[in-house]
């Protein structure tokens, strides 16, 4: 899988534009690396799957959706949710299991949700979030409503039915879905080739009639401006579209995870393809960043962090007696 | 009241529904024009259209999940599962999702979902399309599950599952769809309460969906032998009706709990360990279980036959109670 075959990318971009992209990345990138620490400190139990290496595709994909639209993640979706702008405090305080966390401590790391912003999860089914997102969209079309409903799933979701029957069902009946794959190479410790029998992902829309396009998932520009022009086509009403991000995660799959599965030169060689190095790289090449505003954005995204820790600790645990709340809708009598 | 068959009074519920709500739609396999596997949607196409009655690809895992997406997003859809057989392929979004988003989402969704599906055997339909699965569909919380047993229930509390705000399973026997009885008057019908179909003071004869005319012939057998059996259908197995389980159990003191799932596991079971925790010192006898045998459906008649719950069992485990 190489990116080199990709066209190269980079349209002019405005400073605000482009420091609020660099703010966004860097807020998803020091808040998960507090998120292991918290972990290795037991304040976070369960899995914690982080997106460091992956950030440029939710910063890019959330800056080209309206807040009309609705996403669908899984359950490696901090980054989405702080793109989507969820409160960084919300988020660690769900972490943390308590009850001003986003889902009141009843999901944790894998399942945030907040239906104010239509962030539907926070999904841990591998492609089970794939098929609910096309029922947003069916009953976004059935409503006359011009709403995209966005899909992120990773390639490993790519080999799962679902995916294949929701390709299938979006293009049939030609649903305001725009599919996102974030492709970083690995389900768990199995290689793409191991997984696929033809490993350039997007073809495989290609075989359901959507029209498809494999994306630089490290450069955030690449990302914005193919998402919009993703969108926009979804937004028309000319039926379902699919991206093909090519990313990867920097660290294990979850926490824990010794990666006997790839060498440490690979790591390295895609680190080399860093999404924030590279896109601050470019800044200060343009004359759009200087270090003293780097500087200025890290204190600034250090404060968000810590502040979200501490609403995370002074955070009140939901009773016990609630257990079996929010099982079923109250109604009235 | 105008005297209509089950599968007829499934179809008037939908159109009753569809016609009062445009937000109501069904969507499910060979739904439309053919009108359903087994006829209930007959109609619906060409009073509703294509957009109202979906034809779906055979996908029950991606059509349930869409059903689950097309809740939340504002509409109130009706799946139809061609069978309980093939709703196990769907039971990774009915489980995982449909019964879990509320709770894991801190109460921020509700899943106002309708599955309806067609179960259980003697029909000659073998191993694939016969079984009785709704005790595992009941074993989860987040999800409701009504098996309704009379024509009139087969509307009414279809209506109920439509208006209810959470996912709703719901059963339809298929040995029940030629069944004639009595249309349901205009009272809204609440899900989670068992009715007494016949009243009787010696033995309870607990039984629910398919089960509940084999038990109603029993009592009438039982009835010459001067056994007064009464019969209490639970209509709904979640939530259940503990209450009228108790209450009847208190009178007759006997219980006989007639379930077609298989005898291991089964939601009969449940039944007799909800006895013996709430009603023990009531009970003169065991609790009798008539489940099916444990073997997947045969074809032949002679042994489906005697795989499958019988008026004829049911007389014999009451009989043996007052042995």
């Amino acid at each position: 899988m190489t990116l080199e075959r990709l066209p190269p990318h980079a349209p002019a971009i405005e400073r605000d534009h482009a420091h609020q992209l660099l703010r966004q990345m860097l807020l998803i990138r020091r808040f998960e690396e507090r998120t292991e620490e918290r972990y290795a400190a037991g304040k976070i139990r369960g899995f914690l799957h982080v997106y460091i290496g992956e950030e440029a595709i939710a910063v890019g994909a959330m800056r080209s959706l309206t807040d009309d639209d609705a996403i669908v993640a899984t359950y490696r979706e901090h980054g989405h949710a702080l793109a989507r702008g969820v409160p960084a405090g919300a988020l660690m305080a769900e972490m943390f299991g308590k009850a001003n966390g986003c889902s009141r401590g009843r999901g944790g790391s894998m399942h945030m949700f907040d239906a104010s912003r239509r962030f539907y999860g926070g999904h841990a089914i591998v492609a089970g979030g794939i098929p609910f997102a096309v029922g947003l969209a069916l009953a976004d079309k059935m409503q006359g409503q011009s709403r995209v409903t966005a899909c992120f799933f990773g390639d490993g979701a790519v080999a799962e039915g679902e995916f294949h029957e929701s390709m299938n069902l979006a293009a049939l009946w030609k649903l305001p879905v725009l599919f996102m794959c974030e492709n970083n190479q690995y389900a768990i410790s199995t290689p793409l080739a191991t997984s696929h029998s033809e490993p350039d992902l997007h073809l495989k829309a290609r075989a359901y009639r959507l029209p498809s396009e494999a994306v630089d998932g490290m450069d955030v520009c690449a990302v914005e401006t193919a998402v919009a022009r993703a969108a926009a086509s979804v937004r028309r009403g000319d039926g379902p579209y699919f991206l093909e991000f090519r990313t990867y995660r920097f660290r294990g799959h979850s926490m824990g995870d010794p990666q006997r599965y790839r060498a440490k030169e690979e790591v390295a060689q895609w680190e080399k393809r860093d999404p924030i190095v590279q896109f601050i790289d470019r800044l200060a090449r343009e004359g759009l960043v200087t270090d003293v505003e780097i500087a200025a954005m890290e204190r600034d995204v250090a404060n968000e962090v810590a502040w979200s820790v501490e609403e995370a600790e002074q955070g009140p645990w939901e009773p016990v007696e609630d257990l079996e709340k929010d099982v079923y809708t109250p109604t009235d009598g | 009241m105008a005297k209509l068959t089950y599968r007829e009074a499934v179809r008037a519920a939908m159109r009753e529904a569809m016609a009062a709500d445009p937000r109501v739609f069904l969507m499910g396999e060979d739904v439309g024009l053919h009108g359903g596997a087994f006829a209930v949607s007959m109609g619906l196409f060409e009073e509703f259209g294509p957009e109202r009655i979906r034809d779906t690809p055979l996908m029950e895992s991606t059509f349930v999940g869409a059903g689950i997406g097309a809740a939340v997003g504002g509409m109130r859809p009706i799946v139809e599962v061609m069978t309980i057989n093939f709703s196990l392929l769907a039971l990774d979004q009915i489980v995982n999702t449909a019964a879990a988003l509320r709770h894991m989402s801190g109460g921020q969704l509700s899943v106002p979902l309708v599955v309806r599906m067609a179960s259980g055997g003697g029909r000659g339909l073998a191993a694939q399309h016969s079984h009785s699965l709704e005790g595992w569909y009941a074993h989860v919380p987040g999800i409701k599950v009504a098996t309704p047993a009379t024509v009139a229930d087969a509307k009414g509390l279809l209506l109920a599952a439509l208006a209810d705000p959470d996912p709703v399973l719901v059963f339809e026997h298929a040995t029940l769809y030629p069944m004639e009885g009595e249309d349901a008057d205009d009272t809204p019908m609440t899900l989670g309460r068992a009715a007494v179909r016949r009243a009787g003071d010696d033995v309870t004869i607990i039984a629910y969906g398919g089960s509940l005319p084999k038990a109603l012939a029993a009592a009438d057998a039982l009835a010459a032998e001067e056994i007064a059996a009464e019969v209490l259908d639970l209509r709904t197995l979640r939530p259940l009706d503990v209450e009228a389980i108790v209450a009847s159990v208190a009178k007759t003191h006997h219980a006989v709990v007639v379930d077609e799932m298989w005898r291991t596991g089964s939601f009969a079971g449940e039944i007799a360990a909800i006895i013996m925790e709430r009603a023990f010192d009531e009970l003169d006898a065991p609790v009798a279980r008539v489940a099916s045998a444990e073997v997947p459906m045969p074809y032949s008649k002679p042994l489906e036959d005697a795989a499958l719950p019988s008026a004829e069992k049911i007389v014999a485990a009451a009989r043996r109670l007052f042995s």
